[in-house]
């Protein structure tokens, strides 16, 4: 079997990943920062740890403003819906996933004002056109990192300066970098980094978190809720620090465990190693699909200004059918349709049918790829 | 030597102060808090009182967050270490 749907959830994990989550149910297990026991100071260390390994990871200054979440789409609810009020501006781009859209789309509705600025058909974006729309209620920018359809980069260095100018709050979605490309939260100018602990940091679902930067006043963001945090816990208000304010309720130390061991596994690697694996391995898929004039590909032909997400279509058929014969006949995993992403779609030109995703991760090799080409080319030929 | 807690906001904050502390010399251990002193039911740091400032000099220039600290009753000594 060769998975190729990583950017819809890695697989499989680097298996000190499950080792730390057997570990932590065997050894650990306690509720941490919750009692005064060695077993819950224990859970609370694996906590500690993450915090400080991903914010070493993104060159956040903080680890404390880390918040985990249970995934990327809660990281971006929390930092729209905590700051974005009726009679604001936000500006995002029309390679969003729905994530992102959703989100916004409901805010509009309640009287948030939104501009989503047009793509190119290969899913880039011209900062300048971000620029333009900016007005004198505009709040917020938030943008993909990179997109789940195409695997494009978007321009997130340039419209941080941008934002930076107009003192605007920039939020990124990471869901597709976090772990394959390098981020830092101080050069890229980023306010709010979500990400997904289950895509390329190679933890387990259910682990993400949003990290709040330390220009951003995290007392004007409303929590999505309040409960029990383990501190405080004589008042029956919220507390107002980070990272209590916005982690409320048991969470998933499980995963934490596995999320710690994913991003430890990044760290030893070294992300610079997995990118250039990753864009070997999509260069050579590219270039085999090229050979075939029945596959048009969409977004970057290069490695260059992409990540190993690839979006295409074997003419004259359905994507469903390339993904369904693909699985039958060769044993090749992949996500056809619209991956979640209507506007992406909308933009390259592939709505509402969508394309066939191959999305490669740092533990499939250049065999794999060889054989879903040996795959792609059979059904390309009939 | 008497001996005293320092309280923190947080658990993120004591852990942050026990990695700093560790390996300079200082008698430190995490405990449960005082029940006399906050009804939180997270840990504190149990320290060598005459410490004290020497430890808020070097966990307040590393940006921990600390609360309080409290001098502990002769008699109602924990016993410490590393």
């Amino acid at each position: 079997m060769i998975y190729f749907d990583n950017a819809a959830t890695s697989w499989p994990k680097p298996p000190q990943v499950k080792e730390a989550m057997v570990r932590f149910m065997d050894e650990v297990g306690a509720n941490p920062g919750r009692s005064g026991h060695a077993l819950s100071v224990e859970a609370a260390r694996i906590f500690y740890e993450a915090r400080e390994s991903l914010s070493s990871l993104f060159h956040a200054k903080d680890p404390s403003r880390i918040v985990f979440t249970l995934n990327a789409t809660e990281s971006i609810n929390l930092a729209l819906k905590g700051f974005l009020r009726p009679g604001d501006h936000v500006i995002t781009s029309s390679m969003e996933h729905n994530s992102v859209m959703r989100p916004l789309r409901d805010l509009e509705k309640r009287g948030t004002e939104l501009s989503v600025i047009p793509c190119s058909e290969e899913g880039t974006l011209d900062p300048q056109e971000v620029e333009k729309k900016i007005g004198s209620n505009t709040r917020m920018i938030v943008l993909n990192h990179a997109t789940n359809v195409t695997g494009t980069l978007l321009p997130v260095r340039e419209v941080g300066l941008i934002a930076r100018k107009h003192d605007l709050l920039f939020l990124v979605d990471a869901a597709q970098t976090a772990g394959a490309y390098p981020i830092d939260m101080e050069r890229d100018g980023i306010d709010l980094l979500a990400f997904t602990g289950h895509k390329s940091l190679y933890g387990p679902q259910g682990t993400g978190g949003l990290v709040i930067g330390v220009r951003v006043k995290e007392k004007e963001m409303v929590p999505l809720k309040q409960g029990g945090t383990g501190s405080r816990s004589e008042f029956e208000e919220q507390p107002d620090f980070l990272p209590d304010r916005f982690e409320s309720g048991t969470p998933n130390s499980v995963g934490i465990a596995g999320l710690l061991a994913g991003i430890r596994f990044i760290v030893e690697k070294g992300i610079e190693k997995i990118r250039k694996h990753e864009m070997d391995l999509i260069e050579k898929l590219i270039g085999g699909l090229k050979e075939f004039p029945q596959v048009r590909i969409y977004g970057p032909e290069t490695g260059l200004g992409r990540v190993a997400t690839l979006s295409f279509n074997v003419a004259p058929l359905s994507p469903a059918e390339v993904a369904f014969r693909l699985e039958r006949e060769f044993g090749i995993l992949c996500r056809p349709g619209l991956q979640c992403a209507p506007a992406a779609h909308r933009t390259i030109g592939t709505f509402p049918e969508g394309t066939v995703r191959f999305s490669l991760g740092y533990l499939n090799s250049k065999e794999q790829v060889d054989r879903a080409l040996q795959g792609v080319s059979r059904l390309a030929r009939e | 030597m008497s001996q005293g807690v320092i309280l923190f906001p947080s658990i993120h904050f004591v852990l942050q102060a026990e990695k700093i502390v560790k390996g300079k010399g200082f008698l430190i251990d995490l405990i449960p808090v005082p029940r006399q002193l906050s009804s939180d039911c997270g840990v504190c740091m149990l320290i060598e009182w005459e410490q004290k400032d020497k430890l808020y000099a070097l966990l307040e220039g590393e940006g921990v967050k600390i609360e309080r600290a409290y001098p502990l009753p002769q008699k109602e000594k924990t016993s410490s270490g590393e």
